[in-house]
């Protein structure tokens, strides 16, 4: 590979003619239109392909991954061996169990009621236990369905506008403006304090909103939280808030949207054990639905999500329930709030070094991102650059929409000393 | 859609999305939880009452430690450096990926990389119907496991439900009875472009012979249709039927195979199974519907849990699979001893020998009616027929799982209620 190889996002997808010739045999099943409608391939994987390729190419540079948000500490004992105790309880007649309501374990709902979402904000029986956020967000639009309109945030985490051509809520892909046609991006940026401008947004079903935000880092004030959930009311929306991130918080920005009056009513909230707990590889999240969040007729949406869990999922895996309940224990939740201080001192030393090198850098204070800023540039260009220069493995911008370009994400996942050396690349490159 | 005395605005606010016309088509609940539904409040009307449990396919017996003894180490490993384990691979650990191909599909030339590892059958239904889309048309068997119907009229391949033929417009319904060998006719079956297919079959029990097979596998490729294929419950085979579609010459180029390991190994709570996409299927347009899968599995879907999959690999290695082998003919025996007592008390039986499910015809009577005699009478839960479509109608499906002490008392409890009665 030359050394002037552009870096791009790599396209997946082969020709067809191609194709057509080397196979002898094809079904008379058309291809679905929605899927010919993505443009190249879901953006991690893209990622983790060039991270392959760099390791190919360079098998002796210590490649650093601040890429893919992946959690890389140790899970506190206390929660592995709540799991491994479950598996071993499988193997006895007192212990075994099989399916599980697919709504989830009861004491784990309730847990996650009592303990996320304080002062009885959210009853155990709106809290449906789920395998993580990515699966959660395409169950949801298996409810809404594919007549609704979405706007997401730009930039925001790719799986709301995949899911969305996917089901087929979205129009072509627009070369030029770098967006999928019917689908309404609110640009957030410094210029705006990262929360759109409500009064120039058009109205639409669903409002996907990610705070604190992947990949920005910023977390919505109350005030801009109570903007939104005026603009839901008076359109008549639905927001899907993604709270993935809730827990590194350190300011008083809300940790849930229905800390804001009213917001039962129009919002439903997803979050994951993931990023929180580590539970990346376990696969652990919920989605509230509050009983008062209706269709325009009057039905409501719980119902029909509960059909859908019932029927097009059977339940997260057991085991990672109980580590879920383990995670909830105060021991456990002590236990797992320190780790996630250890990836926010990670991201404190990332935003010192921008800092000192003169880069501006936004995040990194309420959510486990920076996302820094390079003007006049090309996103995926600069990722190539320290790609290749200092063997850092970043997430370009544009990756998470046309608001996403001239940045660059970095993940403050990652043991202290990659992080401090990765700093130290860094420093070097740019000083 | 007039409003519902229970919707009214009673909250002051309704938001203006209009509800999906796909959710309001379904029919009542999902069939299972309307069973177990049924289930808990007989047993708050009988509280002294033991209630059998031949309903719900719901495995009982303890997982052999060798499975959960690698699944407790892979949990305490998390807790070490070396041993933590982030995302995995959203298509499935690659060693286990190689081992279900070894082991379920030696010498059809299956690969590793074909295999797509998930959190079960009923979660694939839906990616494959993410996959292929609202554009298509579906057939299914009559009768067949609810998930095939209910996800196809999610996903807007339906019709209205026709309240008279018991039917969704626009699926195609393949009778399957003891008249035709549960075995469609295949002259008589309109061409759709997915064919929903399930051998062992949930519920009837038969498995379709090589022959039958054989004229599938032709069907589809003359109709330049896809088979999805089912083959759950392949490990209770007894008797020489194919345990894939891949063992049938052709059917890499027409048909996908989802599996799982929640009746073969326990997992029904643990959560795994597996979907398999040969290279060789094509869109008509010849664009690989391996692609297009892989980029819902990335997108919709994270990967099953890695716990789960390290439980999945010690299954499938040799002492493993030896030892749920064991607990699969431990079901098998329960299977036989419930089909001989419905022999035995002259009612017609089919199944049971190559599934966990025993298919009882009740001539003339209406399956709901049956199952509530039996559920008043013996406290015993079953599935009346019609919650697998029209042509189940006069049947109930039994299910083996259980303990051995519990389907001895079932059997006891059945010969006493309908002793002469259908002599």
């Amino acid at each position: 590979m030359s050394a002037n190889t552009s870096f791009h996002p790599l396209l997946i997808e082969a020709s067809l003619k191609a194709q057509k010739k080397r196979a002898d045999f094809c079904t008379k099943v058309p291809r679905n239109v929605n899927l010919e409608k993505l443009r190249n391939g879901y953006l991690f994987p893209e990622i983790s392909m060039h991270e392959l390729r760099h390791v190919e190419k360079y098998p002796d540079a210590k490649l650093i991954s601040l890429g893919i948000g992946d959690t890389t500490e140790p899970i506190p004992e206390i929660i592995s061996s709540s799991m491994a105790d479950f598996a071993l309880g499988l193997s006895t007649y007192g212990g075994y169990r099989g399916y599980g309501p697919e709504q989830g374990n009861k004491a784990l709902r309730k847990a996650i009621s009592k303990i996320m979402y304080k002062d009885g904000l959210v009853k155990d029986t709106e809290v449906f236990i789920s395998d993580g956020s990515q699966c959660d967000i395409t169950r949801l639009q298996l409810v809404l369905g594919s007549k609704l309109t979405v706007a997401v945030q730009d930039p925001s985490f790719p799986a709301y506008i995949d899911s969305s051509v996917i089901i087929g809520q979205a129009g072509n892909f627009e070369e030029e403006a770098r967006k999928y046609q019917n689908i309404e991006y609110m640009n957030c940026g410094p210029k705006n304090s990262f929360f759109p401008d409500l009064s120039t947004t058009s109205k639409t079903d669903i409002i996907f909103f990610c705070s604190p935000n992947n990949p920005t880092g910023h977390a919505a004030t109350r005030n801009q939280l109570e903007l939104l959930v005026e603009f839901a009311r008076e359109n008549g929306s639905i927001i899907i808030f993604d709270s993935a991130y809730a827990t590194y918080i350190k300011d008083d920005s809300p940790r849930s949207i229905f800390e804001i009056p009213g917001a039962r009513e129009v919002a439903i909230e997803i979050s994951s054990f993931s990023k929180f707990a580590g539970f990346t590889g376990i696969r652990l999240g919920w989605t509230v639905i509050p009983n008062e969040l209706l269709f325009s007729n009057g039905f409501p949406v719980i119902k029909d999500f509960n059909r859908i869990v019932c029927t097009c999922f059977n339940g997260a895996s057991n085991i990672a329930q109980a580590g879920g309940l383990a995670c909830l224990s105060s021991e456990g939740f002590s236990a797992v709030q320190s780790v996630v201080d250890y990836y926010m001192y990670n991201a404190k030393i990332l935003v010192k070094t921008f800092a000192y090198l003169g880069i501006k850098a936004y995040g990194g204070t309420n959510a486990p991102y920076v996302w820094v800023h390079f003007p006049g540039s090309k996103s995926w260009e600069i990722f190539g650059k320290i790609l290749e220069k200092a063997h850092i493995i970043t997430v370009p911008g544009s990756g998470f929409g046309p608001g996403g370009e001239e940045y660059l994400r970095l993940g403050a996942f990652g043991h202290r000393e990659m992080i401090l050396e990765a700093c130290k690349r860094l420093e070097n490159l740019f000083i | 859609t007039p409003l519902l005395p229970d919707y009214e605005k009673k909250f002051g606010h309704n938001t203006n999305l209009v509800r999906s016309t796909n959710m309001e088509n379904l029919q009542g609940a999902y069939l299972f939880p309307e069973i177990e539904k049924r289930e808990a409040d007989h047993a708050r009307k009988y509280p002294n009452e033991r209630v059998i449990r031949l309903g719900i396919g719901d495995t009982t017996e303890p997982i052999p430690d060798i499975i959960t003894s690698a699944m407790a180490e892979r949990a305490h490993a998390l807790a070490t450096f070396e041993g933590y384990r982030g995302y995995g691979a959203e298509q499935g650990n690659t060693t286990l990926r190689k081992a279900i191909a070894q082991k379920f599909y030696r010498n059809t030339g299956i690969k590793g990389n074909e295999v797509f590892v998930s959190d079960g059958a009923q979660c694939d239904i839906s990616r494959l119907q993410m996959l292929l889309g609202s554009d298509v048309n579906v057939a299914v068997q009559d009768p067949s496991f609810p998930a095939y119907i209910d996800s196809s009229v999610i996903f807007g391949r339906s019709g209205k439900f026709e309240e008279g033929s018991g039917k969704y417009g626009n699926i195609v319904y393949m009778k399957c009875s003891p008249k035709n060998n549960f075995f469609p006719d295949l002259s008589n079956t309109s061409k759709t472009n997915v064919i929903f297919f399930c051998s062992p079959n949930n519920p009837t029990g038969n498995a379709a012979t090589r022959q039958q097979l054989k004229q599938l596998v032709e069907f589809a490729k003359s109709n330049g249709s896809i088979i999805v294929y089912d083959s759950s419950y392949a490990s209770y085979i007894s008797d020489g039927s194919p345990k894939s579609i891949y063992e049938i010459p052709g059917a890499k180029q027409v048909a996908i195979e989802v599996s799982s390991f929640s009746k073969f190994a326990g997992f029904t709570g643990v959560r795994l199974g597996w979907t398999v996409v040969p290279e060789e299927l094509h869109y008509s347009n010849g664009f690989p519907l391996i692609k297009d899968y892989d980029r819902i599995v990335c997108t919709c879907f994270n990967g099953a849990s890695n716990i789960s999959q390290a439980g999945g690999l010690a299954c499938l290695s040799t002492e493993g699979f030896q030892a749920m082998m064991n607990v699969v003919g431990y079901y098998k025996e329960n299977a036989k001893i419930i089909a001989n007592t419905f022999i035995s008390l002259g009612l017609k039986v089919y199944g049971g020998k190559n599934a966990p499910y025993i298919w009882v015809h009740f001539p003339g009577q209406s399956s709901w009616d049956v199952f509530n005699e039996i559920l008043e009478k013996t406290h015993i839960v079953t599935i009346p027929g019609t919650g697998f479509g029209p042509a189940g109608e006069e049947y109930i499906r039994l299910s083996a799982f259980g303990h051995r002490e519990s389907i001895l008392e079932a059997s006891r409890r059945l010969r006493s209620l309908y002793k002469w009665k259908y002599m």
